[in-house]
């Protein structure tokens, strides 16, 4: 049985570091839901979020041959323990008309922003977990949907513990 | 991050030296004596500064595949990492064969490839390929140099990476203006490396072993099964103390032959596709099995999912990936083996629990009668063609068992592996993981070259030997005295016997048609060629070859091209699933 895992990895913010995390995941066949990767406040580091499904003996593997790269410091599956995830969602929607009041609307209850405004479109960002993205571009009318950007699964552990050197 | 140590503080100010001046240093602080490679634009900087040092020598081959071989296989017999200087483009890409052969079998290897000038990268420049992106899934590790003043800190990591923790091969990937003549920079070189992004582990778990031994000692049909990492790691003593201490059956792989005396009545063979009957069955069979420094290859399981049902199995590698990969283990012990090992002889001792004595003697009477019935059948005199079994065992006695073989891929590979029995560790050397044809000429000249005093044997066929065959005029250029035993069944023999086995014996492709006279071929070279076609007159010319200590013979054997190798595993089936012979089934 397959399961959704997240995974945060800390390593040296070096060129090719990212691309061996790729190769790795392509290279052994593992999938790949979502990456993202930005420095940290340690500029010497970088941070990944990375989320897979795999049965638990894959992931077993994934993390070890993660931690096997040279250039990754240290990492955690945070799906082991109680933790926060959260994906920045950016749609265009046409919105023009009696159009334009529902979408808003949908945007309120979904705590949504227009972040951008032409007389026949509306831009808006979500942020959240992932499923919340998903029941909001479930709820906007298909048609309307212009262009979706999501930026990835970002999450962190929930109380003092922390992922760092 | 990486921090590096310098030297203390020496009264002399550092020497300014060029970036190819600061490798070549590099490389002498190193401790390197050779350096195999092939020069080319990226790299001309480089030879230069070569050229005008005498610590460092070059062996220049004839293709840069072989390079890359003959660094792997001094590696291999020595445990000292090889060095490899390649141009770039086709000079780096002829290098990648090599790299995944290392890679594959866990080899140390730092290989310094040329690129072209910082500016034109990307550009699709003259002789420009990625060379970082190229070689990535096939080594341990890769670095690109993009300061010239960080060439020894490099050079040092490079060399820590490709020996520390499980070894593998390194590139160090070079522009040609790193390496400008005119530009100088203080040249350091650091004592030690440290980097908070690799530390391997330098000891097993107490706990761990612990358990082990305990599980071991109340094993009833015990089962000691070793592979490469056993050799890599230095632990052969060991491993030898463990398999005496407890008296249990010890089986190697295809890597891992003469990690454990290959004449001791422990000793029951190899394991695997092509192990031995008592070996597969043993192994079957066993209540407990420890695997040190083995990697449960699908070479040596067969079908997982009905490997070895009745064992509990105890595994030791310094490499947490391959723990529990392809067979779930059920006590992993995560450290160098030289380390776990001694701890658990340290435990066995220690320990309340004694080896089960009466167990111990039923289970090998089982072993023993496994050993009579199928113990490496075959016929040969003079009234038919040669047997390359009995051509591998006169070359065992001619030898006295006591030399470097390194072999090519193929039938060959495997009679070799199971007919000359190694006493030694760091004697066998083949391309188990990759199968790479090509590897036994230049392997052989890599260990010819670092131990002179030694007889050194490539045992190699008609297909392989072709594969690298340019390099004889090398061993002439280097008076590497090889001695090359070409079992020539005319075929490529492997392919064939799969064939024979699962194609109704459709020979596609598979006949080398064409084939040079080797004999001339290598007197061509400089060098002396024989040709043996009796079994009767197989000894003497083994006798005549061996004594001429200086000179390369080539051994052109014509050997039987209707065997095959047995046994060998039913596919999909269990360890002890076996073709025995063309007839037979287990
Ligand atoms: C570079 C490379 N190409 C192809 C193969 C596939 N292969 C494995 S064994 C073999 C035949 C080898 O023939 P030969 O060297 O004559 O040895 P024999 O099996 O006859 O003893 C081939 C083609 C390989 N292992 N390596
Ligand atoms: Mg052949």
């Amino acid at each position: 049985m397959t399961t959704r895992r997240i995974i945060s990895v800390l390593m040296e913010n070096e060129s090719g570091a990212l691309a061996r995390v790729v190769g790795l995941f392509a290279q052994r066949g593992y999938n790949i839901d979502s990456l993202t990767v930005a420095p940290t406040e340690d500029p010497t580091l970088s941070r990944m979020t990375l989320v897979t499904q795999a049965t638990d003996q894959v992931i077993e593997q994934i993390t070890k041959q993660l931690h096997k790269l040279i250039e990754v410091v240290k990492l955690v599956d945070l799906t082991e323990g109680v933790h926060v995830e959260r994906e920045l969602l950016l749609v265009k929607v046409r919105a023009a008309g009696a159009q334009r009041e529902e979408v808003k609307r949908t945007a309120d209850i979904f705590r949504g922003q227009v972040i951008d405004v032409t007389p026949n479109t509306y831009t808006i960002q979500v942020a959240g977990h992932s499923d919340k993205l998903d029941a909001f571009l479930d709820a906007l009318a298909q048609a309307s949907v212009l262009e979706v950007v999501r930026s990835g699964v970002s999450g962190i552990s929930r109380g003092e513990k922390t992922l760092s050197v | 991050m990486t921090e590096l140590k310098e030297k203390p503080e020496s009264k002399t100010k550092p020497p300014m030296l060029s970036g190819g001046q600061m490798l070549m240093r590099a490389l002498k602080d190193e401790g390197v004596e050779y350096v195999y490679g092939y020069p080319g634009g990226a790299v001309l900087h480089i030879y230069d500064a070569l050229h005008n040092q005498e610590d460092v020598k070059h062996i220049l081959v004839r293709h840069e595949q072989a390079a890359t071989h003959m660094a792997d296989a001094y590696a291999r017999a020595s445990g000292k990492p090889g060095v490899v200087l390649v141009t770039s483009g086709p000079g780096a890409t002829n290098a990648v064969t090599g790299l995944a052969t290392a890679y594959m079998d866990s080899i140390p290897m730092v290989v310094i490839t040329g690129q072209v000038m910082s500016h034109l990268i990307g550009d699709d420049a003259f002789q420009e390929t990625d060379m970082m992106g190229i070689s990535r899934p096939v080594v341990k590790h890769n670095m690109s140099v993009r300061n010239p003043a960080d060439i020894p800190a490099m050079v040092k990591k490079a060399f820590y990476i490709a020996s520390s923790g499980r070894p593998g091969p390194v590139v160090l990937d070079i522009p040609k203006d790193m390496t400008m003549p005119n530009e100088r920079f203080p040249y350091v070189y650091p004592k030690e490396v440290r980097m908070r992004s690799y530390n391997p582990v330098s000891k097993g778990h107490a706990g761990q072993i612990r358990k082990a031994v305990n599980l071991l000692l109340q094993a009833k049909r015990p089962m000691i099964y070793s592979g490469g990492g056993v050799i890599l790691g230095e632990a052969s003593d060991l491993l030898t103390q463990l398999g005496k201490t407890l008296g249990y059956p010890v089986t190697n792989t295809l890597m891992g032959l003469g990690a454990f005396p290959g004449g001791d009545d422990q000793f029951v063979g190899m394991l695997g596709m092509h192990g031995s009957y008592e070996a597969n069955m043993a192994m079957h069979n066993a209540d407990v099995i420890i695997a040190i420094g083995a990697r449960f290859d699908d070479r040596v399981t067969n079908n997982t999912g009905k490997f070895c049902p009745n064992a509990k199995i105890i595994h030791i590698d310094i490499d947490p990936t391959s723990i529990s990969k392809t067979v779930r283990v059920d006590i992993p012990i995560v450290g160098p083996v030289k380390s776990v090992l001694a701890e658990m002889l340290k435990a066995i001792d220690e320990s309340k629990l004694e080896v089960d004595r009466e167990a111990l003697g039923i289970w090998w009477s089982q072993i023993n009668e496994w050993r009579g019935r199928h113990g490496g059948r075959y016929k040969t005199d003079d009234s038919q063609m040669m047997k390359p079994q009995f051509v591998i065992e006169a070359m065992w006695r001619a030898t006295g068992g006591d030399a470097f073989v390194t072999s090519d891929v193929g039938q060959h590979q495997m009679y070799a592996a199971q007919y000359y029995r190694f006493n030694k560790p760091n004697r066998w050397i083949n391309s188990g993981g990759l199968g790479t044809m090509g590897f036994g000429l230049p392997a052989a000249m890599g260990v010819a070259l670092n131990f002179p005093d030694d007889d050194v044997v490539c045992v190699t066929g008609e297909g392989s030997i072709q594969m690298n065959i340019q390099e004889l005029s090398t061993c002439k250029q280097y008076n590497l005295p090889v001695k090359i035993l070409n079992l020539n069944n005319g075929y490529l023999g492997m392919v064939k016997q799969w064939q024979d086995m699962n194609y109704e014996s459709r020979y596609s492709n598979s006949y080398m048609d064409s084939l040079p006279d080797f004999v001339r071929l290598a007197e061509a070279y400089g060098h002396v060629g024989m040709r043996i076609e009796k079994p009767s007159d197989l000894e003497p010319a083994l006798k005549e070859a061996f004594a001429m200590k200086d000179r390369l013979v080539f051994m052109d054997v014509l050997v039987d091209p209707k065997e095959h190798v047995y046994p060998m595993h039913v596919p999909g089936g269990a360890m002890c699933d076996m073709f025995l012979s063309k007839t037979e089934r287990t």
